[in-house]
């Protein structure tokens, strides 16, 4: 059981949503988000003032999966949300322990 | 009719010399085709006839004349209060941060109430009252006297209260112009208290010496006469100077300059500054104090130096900073709309166009550098936008005006520079000299008192909450709810 974290620039959500979808993934959970990496920020100006943003919004999808399906997961992802260009983002995979749901107590891949 | 005001001179010029045309070609022809069946049938009663539908036909005209004029007085009034809410409201609540949003258009809105009782009160009677040079008497204290019937001091064809009310919209938006300057960071109650006493100890006398009887700048009084057809110097100087001395009192905001205090809602400041544009018409068209055609010069002088204004801002900061900027083009036509504000019913088209541009330069500089320069926290811009395109105005006014439009001082008699009469401009000059030294004594004294009363600024916990939680106890965005 994995858990994939991919942190998206927002105009892409709708491409990775329906490529997961397509993947055969059905769960997942949105984030708004902001954030950076290497690409810091830009520059905005208010009445001549210069402002850094650093922060840039961005959104956060988290899905849990089998672990077979841990490619096509990435690939869903990945063919949606690049540009080529910087700030596309990034994908974390981690191994989760345990998943539950809450209406029967059905436990790990059963649950989700 | 000696003319006693700058704001009467469309009433003294326009619309009586056209009653006096209207009475003199169409009357008779109306009274021939009327009375010529009564003299063959009834020559006895000729001359009684006569006099009566004279005198009939004469109120008729009056009537109409005082009916179309009070049509767009009230219009107007109603525009200016659109100015202050939700014009500026929403023009100053989009310039702050999310936090203080309600605190900002609150600060606005509660001048509205505030003003309009202390100048049923006091206020119009101080300002418009009958008093010394300085200031007006009390004997329109509870507006005692302001009735139906047109006051011949200030407007001959219409309803003194709808002169006073106004007039009222004027006090109203003048103290909230102010609340910029302070923005994000001064107690409620010690605003309410500040600006109340301001309106009375500033905003009165300047009204009266510019616009008052007997006042000491009155355009057609007998001391210096200091040209403001809609208040360059009584609203803009006033509040922009106002501003800028509150500004330095109370200090900058918690992490200015460091923290970045970006607008929260630019939408909103957009908006606003559009409402401000058509509430401007009544501003300055309802200035001529009647619907005639100097009302017609000032709307078209409002509306050129506008656009000229948002043009030169906008290329400024294009220049400066690479973007022209959709906050950089609202402020432009907001400085723009200050600084044709005293010349809007004395000039040309074309000079309209010229200060116009000249303010969206100017305000764009003073913002951009010179409050960079100093280094004070004049929040949402009242004096680089008021102040200063208010001080541009009432100046240029001097250079600018012409018999053509407003002959003030008489027919054919040269009003400003570009008629040959230089001196104006120190005329103009005593006005700003003037309206700066009472901005700058009146708010000291008074932040000096509500500061030992009740103290001025939220503390430090309050401003890093926000006004909006810290001041009202609720939040202006609540997306869970």
């Amino acid at each position: 059981m994995l858990k994939i974290e991919a942190v998206l620039q927002p105009s892409k959500l709708d491409a990775v949503k329906d490529a997961l979808l397509e993947a055969g993934i059905e769960g997942m959970t949105i984030l708004e988000a902001r954030g950076h990496g290497r690409q810091k920020g830009h520059t905005e100006f208010y009445r001549g003032r210069e402002y850094t943003v650093d922060l840039l919004p961005k959104v956060k999808i988290e899905i849990v999966i089998h672990d077979e399906l841990k490619e096509k997961a990435i690939q869903a992802i990945i063919s949606a949300a690049r540009t080529g260009r910087i700030g596309d983002g990034k994908i974390f995979v981690s191994r989760l322990d345990e998943a539950i749901r809450i209406r029967n107590d059905e436990r790990g891949e059963n649950a989700l | 009719m000696r003319v006693l005001n700058t704001k009467l001179g469309s009433e003294d010029f326009m619309p009586s010399r056209c009653f006096k045309l209207l009475f003199l070609f169409i009357f008779p022809a109306h009274l021939a085709f009327a009375v010529a069946p009564a003299i063959s049938s009834h020559a006895a009663d000729q001359a009684p006839a006569t006099q009566a539908q004279i005198a009939a036909l004469q109120q008729a005209v009056q009537n109409a004349q005082s009916a179309g004029d009070n049509a767009w007085m009230l219009t107007s009034a109603a525009l200016v209060l659109l100015m202050t809410a939700p014009g500026l409201a929403l023009f100053y609540g989009g310039l702050v941060r999310r936090k203080n949003i309600l605190g900002t258009m609150m600060q606005s809105f509660s001048m509205i109430g505030l003003v309009t009782v202390l100048w049923a009160v006091v206020g119009y009677s101080l300002a418009f009252g009958h008093g010394n040079l300085f200031i007006g008497g009390f004997e329109h204290l509870f507006l005692r006297g302001v009735s139906l019937e047109p006051n011949t001091d200030y407007a001959a064809t219409i309803p003194e209260q709808t002169y006073m009310i106004y007039q009222l919209m004027f006090a109203i938006i003048t103290p909230a112009l102010i609340t910029g300057a302070f923005a994000e960071r001064m107690k409620f109650s010690s605003m309410a208290l500040f600006l109340s006493l301001w309106s009375l100890l500033v905003y009165c006398p300047m009204a009266h010496m510019v616009w008052g009887v007997g006042g000491l700048l009155n355009a057609t009084g007998n001391h210096i006469p200091s040209l403001d057809f809609a208040g360059g110097t009584v609203v803009h100087i006033t509040s922009g100077v106002s501003a800028l001395v509150c500004a330095l009192y109370l200090g900058k905001r918690i992490g200015y300059p460091h923290t970045a205090m970006t607008p929260h809602s630019l939408v909103l400041s957009f908006i606003g500054a559009c409402l401000l544009w058509v509430g401007w018409f009544g501003f300055n068209a309802g200035s001529a104090l009647g619907a005639g055609p100097l009302a017609t010069s000032a709307f078209v002088n409002t509306h050129f130096a506008t656009a000229t204004a948002a043009i030169g801002w906008t290329i400024f900061e294009w220049f400066h900073n690479g973007k022209p900027t959709a906050l950089g083009a609202i402020s432009g036509a907001v400085a723009g709309l200050v600084a044709i504000t005293p010349a809007s019913g004395f000039v040309q088209p074309m000079s309209a166009l010229l200060i116009g541009l000249a303010a969206g330069f100017f305000c764009s500089l003073m913002v951009f550098q010179v409050k960079t320069h100093f280094g004070y926290d004049d929040s949402l811009d009242a004096f680089g936008v008021h102040g200063a395109g208010g001080t541009l105005g009432a100046i240029l006014t001097g250079v600018f005006a012409s018999f053509v439009i407003n002959p003030i001082y008489g027919p054919g008699v040269p009003t400003g520079a570009i008629d040959g009469h230089w001196s104006q401009i120190l005329n103009q000059l005593a006005g700003v000299g003037i309206a700066w030294g009472i901005s700058i004594v009146g708010t000291l004294v008074l932040l000096f008192a509500v500061d030992k009363i009740l103290g001025l600024r939220v503390t430090p916990e309050h401003e890093s909450v926000g006004l909006d939680l810290s001041q009202h106890g609720e939040e202006g965005y609540d997306f869970n709810a």
